[in-house]
């Protein structure tokens, strides 16, 4: 079971709901928002390891390469530049999608790793953390990513915390995914963001509900979606001071008795769906 | 010259501080909203679209079955798992393929093509002040963002000729690409902090870029009174960094009811945050000479 938890826009919550609703169900937890990776603050795991994440990146050898510039018109990202006496390569402009490589014809380019982000694995409570961080500096989230989705252990649950926005790098990190919780904030800019992630997911077939933060008195802007759209809303955190007080702690919200009782609605509501889902599956 | 907002975590209140800029400065000034996955700030304006341009930010591969000789090559190459094998032939993942050329550059047989992606619109839009507010809006799931930014930039630099007015820039969450893109060659940056863990290690991440990138940069913590004690972490590391703290706006509930009424939060005088906000905005036009 992959639970990935988005929002569309940032700092609605994603964080809180991913580790909080980790914690409570004793399931993994990925850190998939690697330019600004958060998850740490709250479930504090002991890390037991730090793995480079790399990206392989051309080289070229100036004796074997003819100055013929198929590799410049081969890649699509302007990362090779033909100056006319040498191949100048950007590294940061690179996919590492070896297009390059293959398109050479006289086997002038040969690739090394380069590295571009780290991914600390570890765990929290009874379950294992995992967690990427780009470096300062570098432009690509997606390859590190790939990486991290492709080194988690194939049978096991997780609950992946995606990054903000609705880009490539999301569709990423859902990719896989039996199940998508919307958070959400009862404003214009909650709601307009979030008609962009519902579709996103709609398209990708990824059974979703909603989850409200910091509700208050304009929670009618997403019911209202949500009604229209047939999105089940599973659950409502209420603003309080309090719970702003210890999110900014780095503390976990289920603290609070109110707030646990709540995650666990939303636990049972992802569980019901996810399960009816794999129970679809296995009866077809 | 140019001000970018910018935070590493989202949710902070940049654009809820860059509406009121918006609302503050001159009408010459230009508006950017560079969160083009996300964008909000056209929102709280009742703004007038003037101009919208389909932008094309990737190619996708296509692969013709009729010619495809079901070889497995394209496959074997793609490093991004972007083709799957049926029957008689491979088809592409969209979702997955980034254009990049390799399946094309080892066909025997022709069968690939790389095509143009419709990825989303850049928009230009005409504010109640008559100021320009140009935007984009990327398809969900799109790729190119950061091309995009550049592109609306571009319009933005193109309507300051002769270099004499301002324009404000609303930046987006994280520290990537997108946000590259939106702070190269910006001159002031004002980067919107809250008083949590996360706001304070998020802020540090994207400080750390607007140096490496030359922008002069200034601090506003947002909603500073949540958390005294962090607040206070906050201004030592600014004071240490040598980075002028130019506002501490309290929390507001008023918030809620502007963004609901897609009115800039300084519209409303009972405001306390709003009032913080123009006093910062007063600030900064000394700091940048405007």
């Amino acid at each position: 079971m992959k639970i990935a938890v988005l929002s569309g826009k940032g700092g609605t919550g994603k964080t809180t709901v991913s580790t909080n609703l980790a914690y409570m169900m004793n399931i993994n937890y990925v850190d998939l928002d690697v330019e600004e990776p958060n998850g740490h603050i709250f479930l504090k795991p002991q890390i037991e390891s730090v793995k480079d994440v790399v990206i392989p990146t051309p080289k070229i050898d100036s004796e074997k390469c003819t100055l013929c510039g198929t590799c410049v018109n081969t890649c699509q990202f302007n990362a090779l530049v033909n100056t006319g006496k040498k191949i100048l390569v950007f590294e940061d402009l690179c996919h590492g999608c070896g297009a390059c490589t293959l398109a050479c014809p006289v086997g002038a380019i040969t690739e090394y790793d380069r590295k571009i982000g780290d991914m600390s694995i570890g765990t929290f409570d009874k379950a294992k953390f995992y967690s990427g961080k780009m470096l300062l500096n570098e432009p690509m989230a997606g390859p590190i990513i790939t990486d991290i989705k492709k080194s988690l252990p194939k049978d096991e649950d997780f609950i992946v915390d995606c990054s903000p926005g609705t880009s490539c790098n999301v569709v990423k990190a859902l990719d896989g995914a039996d199940y998508a919780l919307m958070v959400t904030e009862p404003s214009k800019f909650g709601l307009h963001d979030l008609k962009l992630a519902v579709e996103l997911v709609r398209e990708l077939n990824i059974p979703l509900g909603i989850v409200i933060n910091r509700a208050n008195e304009y929670d009618h802007l997403i019911e209202g979606f949500a009604k229209e759209e047939n999105v089940d809303i599973i659950g409502k955190i209420p603003f309080s001071k309090e719970a702003a007080k210890m999110y900014s702690e780095g503390r976990l919200l289920i603290e609070n008795d109110e707030i646990r009782e709540m995650f666990e609605m939303i636990k049972i509501s992802v569980l019901d769906v996810v399960k009816e889902g794999n129970h679809a599956i296995s009866n077809s | 010259m140019q001000l970018v907002i910018l935070s590493g975590k989202g949710g902070t209140g940049k654009t809820t501080i860059v509406s009121c800029f918006a609302y503050l400065a001159d009408p010459s000034s230009i508006k950017v909203d560079c969160d083009v996955d996300a964008s909000n700030l056209h929102l709280m304006f009742n703004g007038k679209d003037i101009e919208e341009q389909a932008f094309t930010g990737s190619k996708k591969a296509i692969i013709d079955p009729n010619k495809c000789i079901n070889c497995g090559l394209c496959s074997d190459v793609c490093r991004f798992d972007a083709i799957d094998k049926r029957e008689s032939y491979y088809e592409v993942n969209e979702l997955r393929c980034e254009g990049c050329n390799a399946c094309r550059v080892v066909c025997p047989a022709d069968a690939i093509t790389l095509e143009e992606e419709d990825s989303g619109k850049k928009i230009l839009t005409v504010l109640e002040d008559d100021s320009y507010l140009s935007r984009a809006s990327l398809y969900p799931g799109a790729d190119g963002s950061g091309k995009l930014i550049s592109e609306i930039r571009k319009v933005s630099l193109e309507l300051n000729k002769e270099k004499n007015k301002l324009i404000i820039i609303d930046g987006s969450p994280g520290i990537g690409c997108p946000v590259m893109s939106s702070i190269t060659g910006v001159e002031y940056g004002l980067l919107v902090t809250e008083p949590t863990q996360s706001g304070f290690e998020d802020f540090i991440r994207a400080y750390e870029l607007t140096k490496h990138f030359r922008v002069k940069s200034f601090v506003a913590i947002n909603k500073y009174d949540l958390n005294y004690e962090m607040s206070e972490k906050i201004e030592e590391y600014c004071n240490e960094e040598g980075i002028k703290v130019i506002g501490k706006i309290p929390y507001d509930s008023v918030v809620n009811k502007s963004n609901f009424e897609s009115k800039p939060l300084v519209m409303y005088n009972e405001s306390i945050a709003g009032n913080e906000i123009k006093k910062m905005w007063d600030l900064l036009k000394i700091e940048m000479g405007v």
